[in-house]
């Protein structure tokens, strides 16, 4: 359960990940590999794919309720474009 | 005939526009806030190039929530003119007035130089007075210009004749060297199935006059002259 409010609501921090889908380029983290970690002999590494971070902190009556508005927010929101991303969304209690 | 040309926190190009509308094309243009939303007294809308809300989370998705989107919106369903450039192009996207996704170049570099652009199609509002196949010389000058789009979805485009403007070079040809930022099959710009809603991502307000031009050319006339020419035979 998160943070109790006044409100009689919890407060939930909310990471939303977004990131290139499996198929789509992502020349940024191409050129990390590349160029930063192989170049520099860390060659254990296989891939890298950079992605983008919202940290949301978010009022709902529950962990699901909190879930459900974030999906419907990134949805109508174009919080990602469903062309070419994916977007998850974890719900945790720690603020 | 009445022009809007809108403008957004962030847009950087809308004073070129409403210039070659206002002087050079000497039409009737307004500079309209994106809060207006009502758009009713015009024929034609263009949404100019910039950075509209500093390009956070992507270029052009916070614009298209802007309360003039729906008038926009309006207008294209009823067969307006609606033209985007650069970030206007980004902004239609994000609307769901245009299919695909705009991504950041290839190279990851803001790229900003002289393009040559083939006319895949002179059927649309914004290119009814070009040659089929005849060369545009425009600038680009962008950080999120590589068209992409899922491969069932381009087969759509073909089709359906929506690729209007492809980045070629000197002999006119496609070519991968010439791609200035790895959009799909050189796309620079496409439009609805209707052909009144474009989006492109050179800057045809960049070279409307031949002393912008280091060719002495104004071949970014011929988008705005089109759309002239199709607003009279409307």
């Amino acid at each position: 359960m998160g943070k109790k409010l006044l409100t009689g609501l919890n407060q939930y921090t909310v990471n939303i990940i977004i990131e290139n889908k499996p198929l789509i380029r992502d020349p940024e983290g191409e050129t990390i590999l590349r160029d930063l970690i192989i170049k520099n002999g860390v060659t254990e590494v296989t891939k890298v794919k950079t992605a983008k971070l919202l940290k949301l902190e978010v009022n709902a009556k529950d962990k699901e309720n909190a879930k459900k508005i974030m999906e419907d927010m990134c949805n109508d929101l174009r919080i990602f474009n469903p062309v070419v991303s994916i977007c998850k969304i974890t719900v945790s209690s720690d603020s | 005939m009445k022009i809007a040309v809108a403008v957004f926190p962030g847009s950087n190009c809308e004073r070129d526009t409403f210039n070659v509308l206002k002087h050079n094309l000497r039409i009737d243009t307004d500079l309209i806030w994106h809060k207006e939303s009502n758009l009713n007294n015009y024929d034609a809308v263009i949404l100019p190039g910039g950075f509209t809300y500093g390009d956070y989370l992507r270029g052009g998705v916070i614009a298209a929530f802007s309360p003039i989107m729906k008038q926009v919106k309006k207008m294209a369903e009823k067969g307006k003119p609606v033209l985007g450039i650069c970030n206007g192009f980004q902004t239609l996207v994000e609307a769901g007035l245009l299919p695909g996704a705009l991504m950041s170049n290839i190279s990851l570099k803001f790229i900003c130089k002289w393009t040559k652009l083939r006319v895949e199609n002179n059927r649309t509002a914004f290119t009814n007075i070009c040659m089929k196949n005849s060369i545009l010389n425009m600038p680009v000058a962008h950080q999120q210009g590589r068209f992409f789009i899922k491969n069932e979805n381009l087969k759509h485009l073909i089709d359906h004749n929506q690729i209007v403007l492809t980045y070629v070079n000197n002999k006119g040809e496609t070519s991968n060297d010439i791609n200035p930022n790895g959009s799909i099959m050189n796309i620079a710009g496409i439009s609805n199935e209707e052909g009144n809603v474009m989006g492109l991502m050179p800057h045809p307000e960049r070279a409307s006059e031949p002393a912008l031009s280091p060719l002495r050319s104004a071949d970014g006339l011929f988008i705005f002259k089109s759309m002239l020419n199709y607003l009279k035979k409307a």
